[in-house]
């Protein structure tokens, strides 16, 4: 699957889609293909907040459990309560229906120390 | 790292490969979910090379193997397979195995990570005559075929009449021509058949069998769908509810003892064990909520931690539910229980069941 063009990356395979001073995150296609089978999503709690690049869930498969981390700072404003009951929803669409949690953003500059579409091709090639 | 002889043909189905007991072996190819979904209704075919096999010969064997094992390998009948357990003096669980009594041999099929240390436990005790080994691990295949249509699937492939073979018998026949010992024997909870076949001879057979019959349901099937079909299954995995601390008693596989053999390695230890009947043992666990248990968490039982999870996974048996084994004190492992399982510092209400957790039609 190529990559959204709209979108912003970071290295431990989360998106961003900016909108003003908020921002919807998920995990990318790579990442739901190398986890395999998504069973279970534990998000960071509404009004919690977060800061960029530090663990605030977790994404468990069939067979692992794996950190999730948040790609910008802010204040989690809106979950998926949707994957509790559909957590394969990160598999069949990481970039539409599996989104993960919003956040009001406390620091916009973050977004320069995230990758272009092209760039995160890049990371995940070979 | 070593390979099976069926290496090539996992990479070119888009395997995922990981180190397993010393070889790469496919953990899934295209989703652990799909794969036990096929297994369950339709067929899936597993290669098991990867598992030890030693053939043992001589006049010997029998008695000799006796005073090694837990369950009796003198009283098996021609072309009969035995469950059957090695343990060390404590009762602790060195392996468990598969005994297959063929012709002129038996084979017997070890956990690949215990090959090594199967096969010199075998050597040290070996009598001066009566009993020659011969170790196959890496040097022959095994392929299995497991689920409903299995017998529906390979019967065009082979000689004999499989639907005259019994669970847990065997027989010496052909596969697409090649002599191959066919048991009906499997680790899934569903029937099905496992093929010991020469090295030379799995590639062509593997592929004719996906090809033949994957328009009928037959999927290719890795290590990741395998673990989740015999947890559900009530199956012990060896480094999981077996280990040299953990006895075959306290696996809930005291049918596999038999006290009344003479003498073999462990027995006083066990038949204490069964006296006493005073030790932590393995439970089946259902999960209340969608948080799902694995290996190592804490188990709680009535404000105190009485023993931790041993496997864990989701079960799409069982409508999608969390199961998991424990090994908890008695008191905690009488069906009906509830106990608390410690998940990321958050305890999450669970309820002991009894093994196994699925069971199929028959």
């Amino acid at each position: 699957m190529a990559q959204p063009e709209d979108l912003l990356y970071s290295k431990e395979h989360e998106w961003v889609k900016l909108d003003g001073e908020n921002a919807t995150i998920g995990i990318t296609d790579y990442a739901q293909e190398s986890l395999g089978d998504i069973v279970y999503v534990e998000l960071p709690k509404v009004g919690r907040e977060i800061e960029q690049f530090f663990n605030v869930g977790v994404i468990e498969s069939v067979k692992a459990v794996s950190d999730l981390f948040t790609p910008m700072s802010g204040k989690v404003v809106e979950i998926n309560e949707a994957l509790d009951g559909d957590p394969a929803a990160v598999n069949r669409e990481p970039y539409g229906a599996g989104w993960l949690f919003k956040l009001k953003l406390s620091d916009l500059d973050e977004a320069k120390s995230l990758l272009n579409a092209a760039d995160y091709e890049k990371t995940t090639a070979g | 790292m070593k390979r099976t002889a069926l290496y090539d043909d996992h990479a070119r189905l888009g395997a995922k490969l990981v180190p397993f007991g010393g070889f790469e072996m496919p953990v899934q190819y295209s989703s652990i979910l799909r794969e036990h979904d096929a297994v369950r209704h339709r067929a899936g075919l597993f290669d098991l090379s990867h598992m030890g096999q030693f053939w043992l010969t001589g006049d010997m064997v029998a008695p000799w193997a006796d005073t090694l094992t837990t369950n009796a390998v003198g009283t098996m009948k021609p072309m009969q397979a035995r469950y059957n357990l090695f343990c060390n003096p404590e009762g602790g669980t060195h392996d468990d195995t598969i005994f297959y009594r063929l012709e002129n041999r038996w084979l017997l099929v070890v956990n690949a990570s215990n090959a090594d240390k199967m096969w010199e436990h075998l050597n040290a005790n070996r009598p001066q005559s009566g009993v020659e080994l011969e170790n196959q691990h890496g040097k022959s295949s095994l392929v299995a075929i497991q689920g409903p249509r299995s017998v529906a699937m390979l019967q065009p492939h082979v000689d004999v009449d499989l639907g005259a073979l019994k669970y847990y018998f065997c027989v010496e026949g052909r596969v697409d021509g090649v002599p191959a010992t066919i048991a009906r024997t499997g680790y899934t909870g569903e029937d099905g058949f496992e093929l010991f076949l020469s090295n030379d001879a799995a590639p062509a057979i593997w592929n004719a069998l996906l090809e033949k019959h994957r328009s009928e349901g037959l999927e290719p099937c890795g290590l990741g769908a395998r673990d989740v079909l015999r947890l559900e299954a009530g199956m012990p995995l060896y480094g999981h509810e077996l280990t040299e601390a953990i006895t075959p008693v306290q696996a809930g596989l005291k049918w596999a003892v038999k006290t009344a053999k003479p003498d073999f390695l462990g027995k006083e230890a066990l038949e204490r064990q069964i006296e006493g009947d005073d030790f932590a043992r393995i439970a089946g666990v259902v999960m209340d909520g969608r948080i799902p248990a694995r290996d190592g968490y804490p188990v709680w039982h009535d404000g105190r931690v009485v023993g931790s999870i041993r496997s864990g996974s989701i079960a799409p048996s069982l409508d999608n539910k969390n199961i998991a084994t424990a090994l908890v004190e008695k008191a905690a492992a009488t069906e009906g229980a509830r106990l608390e399982i410690e998940i990321r510092g958050t305890k999450h209400e669970a309820t002991v069941v009894s093994l196994p957790f699925y069971k199929r039609a028959k």
